[in-house]
């Protein structure tokens, strides 16, 4: 079990219960502070993390009800696990605390060995959370991170509205035959970093990350009120970026790096596929096959982003460098219009 | 079961598990605080607030489980569960303060060796 040791925070009105579970918990090999009361442990809870929360019921200014109310339905701390410690009388005040959502119940004067077992487990639990928060927040931003862990991981699909961008990097195996591969692993993860940020901070996910490329969703698994003007956002976002990038590249005497970006709106089937052990959020449909066209399409007409008429017909104001009408795309069999921006 | 205030056995435990410096110190702690949770008991009484009686005769009820301090524990629960006498009523209180004052003649000799 989990042996890393936490920071708990152990909320109790009594000063003998206080010292008692703080020498239980320092005994251990775990850090504890505390709170008199559960007023005071909810400000420290939202000035500093804790793994742990050992939680007193009767206490005057806020009980330890009120307190685990407060937690579970706070997004921020809700994943922090309860012990309730009390020596309150009756069963149907344990089971309030199980249904407001503690893990465990233990009653005082709190057993060592019980207290060890149920430490350890909720620490092991608050490790596994974090770890999965962070898995989630590698691919999406924290707002679709905490949709998606509220809504669960069923795996399975629907049908939805949304927007998909490709984006790929101009001749990237030529630039890399002449690099180091540390300087080739470099430049892709100073890639991925700005690109990541260009689409997190338009609302998007990145769904695929493809060698030099990548593909990612506006709309899915979260609305967005308008995922085509989202997505055209996050390309004119990454241009820039890259622009930035070229301006130091420049200053080290590299070459410019340049970057194509198609982007295609209309209705995907999305949802986590895979096998129960690992899935991933995905998208699939002739939306994506097409804004994976136009990205390539892009090396043919040299624009910088190629984007399909839906997106387009959604764009409040955009600035069309030029139209390509009854562009011929491979896999679509009727020619389509498709515009540069 | 034995007629001494405290249950040894427990109090034994509480040594071995805690440390004995840092068990006579809780029980300093407790001797120290005891008084002001009586307090608060009379307090209560006086002006007849339930919520608050209760809560101080669980929090010495809790504190005389974690000592061993049994017939205290079992007084304190008798009153933390029962009605809340007349205002001023304080008879309930000063059974528990005649209670806790022979667990605390008992505790002291257990820290004192």
């Amino acid at each position: 079990m989990s042996d890393a040791p936490g920071h708990l925070l152990i909320v109790d009105d009594n000063k003998v219960n206080r010292l008692l579970l703080s020498r239980s918990v320092e005994l251990l090999g775990h850090q504890a502070s505390v709170a008199e009361n559960g007023r005071v442990a909810m400000e420290m809870l939202s000035g500093q993390p804790f793994d742990l929360l050992l939680l007193d019921i009767e206490m005057p200014e806020m009980d330890g009800f009120q307190v685990l109310e407060a937690v579970k339905s706070d997004t921020e701390l809700r994943d922090l696990p309860v012990i309730v410690t009390s020596s309150v009388e009756g069963l149907d005040n344990v089971v309030r605390c199980i249904e407001l959502g503690a893990e465990d119940y233990l009653p005082k004067p709190v057993n060592k060995t019980l207290l060890s077992a149920r430490v350890s487990s909720g620490l092991e639990k608050k490790r596994l959370r974090d770890e999965q928060k962070r898995l989630l927040e590698r691919f999406a931003t924290t707002e679709v991170a905490q949709d998606l862990q509220e809504s669960g991981f069923a795996i399975g699909g629907k049908r939805a509205n949304a927007s998909v961008l490709f984006c790929d990097i101009r001749g990237f195996t030529t630039l890399s035959e002449n690099l180091a591969p540390e300087d080739t692993i470099d430049l892709l993860n100073t890639f991925y970093t700005l690109m990541f940020e260009a689409v997190t901070s338009n609302g998007g996910i990145v769904s695929l990350m493809l060698g030099d490329g990548l593909m990612a969703l506006f709309g899915v698994p979260q609305p967005l009120t308008n995922s085509a003007q989202s997505a055209v956002a996050a390309g004119h976002e990454m241009h820039n970026m890259i622009e930035m990038l070229n301006l130091e590249r420049r200053a080290e005497e590299k070459s410019d790096l340049k970057i194509g970006i198609g982007i295609a709106t209309g209705e995907v089937v999305a949802g986590y596929a895979g096998t129960d052990n690992r899935a991933t959020y995905t998208c699939i449909g002739s939306t994506v096959n097409l804004a994976a066209r136009l990205e390539a399409e892009t090396q043919k007409t040299g624009s910088r982003m190629l984007i399909d008429q839906e997106t387009f017909d959604l764009l409040e104001g955009a600035d069309v460098l030029q139209t390509f009408g009854g562009t011929r795309i491979k896999g679509f069999s009727d020619p389509i219009d498709i515009h540069a921006l | 079961m034995t007629d001494s205030p405290i249950d040894h056995e427990i109090f034994m435990e509480l040594k071995d598990a805690t440390g004995e410096e840092f068990a006579a110190e809780l029980v300093n702690t407790f001797l120290d605080e005891a008084p002001s949770m009586i307090g608060e008991l009379k307090a209560a009484a006086n002006e007849a607030d339930a919520d608050r009686y209760r809560r101080a005769a669980h929090s010495i009820k809790s504190n005389a489980n974690t000592f061993g301090a049994t017939a205290l524990a079992e007084l304190a629960r008798k009153v933390e569960q029962g009605e809340l006498p007349e205002a001023g009523d304080l008879t309930d209180a000063a059974a528990l303060e005649t209670a806790l004052a022979t667990a605390a003649t008992a505790l002291r000799s257990l820290i004192d060796v």
